[in-house]
């Protein structure tokens, strides 16, 4: 496959779809909680953008419609919701220390070259072109699995759970311009009740155990005396 | 409106109106209700199938498979509802639930049937998909209900595993809907299984391949199966009983409902191509391994309800094998054993919540010698027992013997692993619950009043499936097994 034989629609969402990828490595990267809410919100944004870009492209008025969904819920009302509990929680300054930062990342790269190597089956189908963004999606939904186990904040992680839905929306749109509406209203939906729910469980969290260090979830095992 | 949309409608609203009753006295008896109207019109559905065949409304797809699921979930439904009235009734006495946290309850209650029969009618594969999520997040709700902090750890772990499980499932429907692309007329009927289903053998198999895995991995985190399953002890020991009584009734079965499903729609495509059945093999291996390590975990229980919980993860693996070694008699089987599993399940955990009210605690050192206490619950706790490990005259005797029979007839050498296995948890579950129920009754221990009257129906129906089959519910399954593996039994 040659770059330069793609029309610009194409390249377009090639070059989104690196970015995308880049936010997801950021989310894993960034120790600061505000920068990290931020990084999500920037992947939300260029997920609207590539929707955008398909629903322009393919001439399909429903993507219009999940392409301002997508903006308006993953770029800036997920991220608000956050926002206001971590302002509510008093948690602007908090910073968690990486423990292994340059392992992180390269595992991080690693399930990159894994989801390459997973889609090579795809490849050999005649929609050639899909299978780069297949590919990626796979890794952003991998890397948002990789941020909640290498992460310890729970906002964090969840960040990385939204991201892992992020690279699925990706998916959908790239390769088959998007599933049927009633499905991705639903999906919306639930992504929303979701962000409610767990915006509950922090404060509940914090309530509890006075921390949001997810490591302090430990007192239902088989082994402990109760 | 015809009765799927009754199904439907009845507890969508019941979500509103039971939110607005500040009554408690009346929401319960009005949950009650509901529930007992749902059932009907499950029944009224059912008798529309059985009348017409298969029935597709715009939206929904009605074969035999999911009435006889849709049947069995209102019926436990309601049976729970019955015994969930006096006993949340109670706990709010003691002072453990706000009259607020109640009206919570009564509404995911109804929100949580509803996503549960959303999934089963509907015809697509993207709304079963969103509704077995919506069953996730009204069940967070009602596991956290206590909000104590062992409630929210258990709560939390819950949510995020099957919501990245449920994800994980998520990348596999657009899988499936990147494979229907070239098979389906228009691209949006890609997910609608009625369009999907008869083109089944003509998709791309390495996609249906690659898709069942990650749907496999996805709904099977919902449905317990081992390593995804550390969430399900947690949930079934920290949320209020009823809860515990219809998620290891209900919920599981829907899940597996949706991995079969989509094995029906995998498989065809991995044999056309004349490959073996990845699926068939995966769900053994995983159906294998839950089943394993469920009935070694069964001994070093200290929690009742954990317990208990560990035996669903068991049956569940088992029933998962049955479905993947496919064959008309495991198929027969698994399916029996579904519906078996279920009314014993759920009456064994209605009579853990008699249980621990006895002694005010669900640690199961400290229950004992319930049929002195009161004979009502220590002897349900038996029979039901004796019924879940498999003793005959039970129902789930006869399925089992069913698996064991066509895993001799066809993988003769996991046979022995099936027989150690089932012995192995027939001792933990008498060793664990043979001192809670006889021997003498420790100081403090005093009668509750126990509505026995959902457990006694549950076992009648199971012994009565054990003794002899009713001609019209072995019709019925055998048309099922006819469905998912094209020939029946009988």
């Amino acid at each position: 496959m040659n770059l330069l034989h793609l029309s610009l629609a194409e390249q377009g969402i090639f070059v989104l779809a690196a970015l995308i990828l880049l936010a997801s490595f950021f989310l894993i990267a960034q120790v600061r909680l505000v920068a990290a809410i931020h990084s999500f919100a920037w992947q939300g944004a260029l997920i609207a953008a590539v929707t955008f870009l398909v629903a322009g492209v393919q001439n399909t008025p429903h993507l219009l419609v999940s392409a301002v969904l997508t903006l308006l819920l993953k770029a800036i009302g997920i991220p608000w919701i956050l926002h206001f509990l971590v302002r509510k929680m008093g948690l602007e300054r908090e910073m968690e220390r990486l423990q292994r930062p340059a392992l992180t990342l390269l595992v991080g790269t690693g399930l990159v070259i894994f989801s390459y190597w997973a889609v090579l089956p795809i490849e050999r189908l005649e929609f050639g072109a899909t299978r780069n963004i297949i590919a990626i999606s796979l890794a952003v939904v991998l890397l948002g699995l990789w941020c909640m186990v290498a992460r310890h904040q729970v906002i964090v992680q969840v960040l990385g759970f939204m991201s892992m839905e992020n690279g699925l929306f990706l998916a959908a749109v790239a390769s088959t311009k998007g599933m049927p509406l009633v499905v991705e209203l639903g999906v919306a939906f639930d992504v929303l009740v979701a962000a409610i729910l767990f915006g509950i469980f922090f404060l509940q969290i914090r309530e509890n155990l006075t921390t949001l260090d997810a490591d302090r979830l430990n007192r239902l095992s088989e082994k402990e005396e109760r | 409106m015809t009765s799927v949309h009754w199904v439907l409608v009845l507890p969508a609203v019941g979500i509103f109106v039971l939110a607005g009753i500040p009554s408690l006295a009346v929401a319960g008896w009005l949950n009650l209700l509901l529930t007992f109207a749902e059932l009907l019109a499950a029944l009224a559905l059912g008798w529309q199938v059985k009348q017409s065949g298969v029935l597709v409304l715009p939206g929904f797809y009605i074969d035999a498979f999911n009435v006889y699921l849709v049947a069995l979930t209102t019926f436990v439904g309601f049976t729970t509802a019955v015994f969930s009235r006096p006993y949340m009734a109670e706990l709010v006495d003691k002072g453990l639930l706000s009259r607020r946290r109640m009206r919570l309850y009564h509404a995911m209650y109804q929100g949580f049937l509803l996503t549960m029969l959303l999934a089963l009618t509907t015809n697509n594969l993207g709304i079963l998909w969103v509704s077995i999520e919506g069953a996730t997040l009204a069940t967070v709700l009602l596991v956290s209900l206590y909000r104590t902090p062992e409630a929210i750890e258990a709560a939390w772990k819950y949510f995020i595993l099957c919501g990245v499980g449920i994800a994980l499932a998520l990348f596999g429907n657009v899988l499936v809907y990147f494979g229907a692309q070239p098979v389906v007329t228009h691209p949006e009927d890609g997910l609608t299984w009625s369009l999907l289903y008869p083109y089944a053998e003509h998709m791309n198999p390495t996609v249906m391949s690659m898709a069942f895995v990650f749907l496999l991995v996805g709904y099977g985190t919902k449905v317990g199966l081992v390593p995804m399953h550390f969430w399900l002890p947690d949930a079934h020991s920290e949320g209020p009983t009823p809860v515990s009584a219809v998620l290891s009734g209900l919920l599981l079965n829907v899940a597996l409902y949706a991995v079969v499903r989509l094995k029906m729609l995998a498989s065809p495509a991995i044999l056309a191509a004349d490959l073996p059945d990845l699926p068939g093999l995966l769900m053994m291996g995983f159906g294998l391994l839950s089943f394993s390590v469920a009935v070694l975990s069964l001994h070093r229980q200290r929690d009742i309800k954990r317990l208990f919980s560990y035996s669903s993860i068991e049956h569940m693996g088992l029933m998962t094998f049955a479905f993947g070694m496919g064959g008309p008699l495991a198929t027969f089987a698994a399916l029996l054993h579904m519906l078996v599993h279920s009314l014993t399940k759920s009456a064994i955990f209605v009579t853990v919540g008699h249980a621990t009210h006895i002694a005010g605690t669900q640690t199961l050192e400290q229950i004992r010698g319930l049929i002195r206490v009161q004979p009502g619950v220590g002897w349900g706790l038996l029979l039901g027992v004796a019924a879940i490990a498999g003793f005959p005259p039970f129902g789930i005797f006869t399925s089992e013997f069913l698996v064991l029979s066509a895993t001799i007839q066809h993988w003769p050498w996991l046979t022995g692993i099936l027989l150690v296995g089932l012995g192995i948890a027939f001792a933990g579950l008498f060793r664990q619950i043979h001192p809670v129920v006889y021997g003498p009754a420790p100081e403090g221990q005093r009668p509750v009043r126990a509505n026995m009257l959902p457990v006694l129906i549950h076992l009648l129906l199971v012994l009565w499936l054990g003794l002899a089959i009713p001609g019209f519910l072995a019709g019925w399954l055998n048309e099922v097994t006819q469905l998912l593996v094209g020939e029946g039994l009988l």
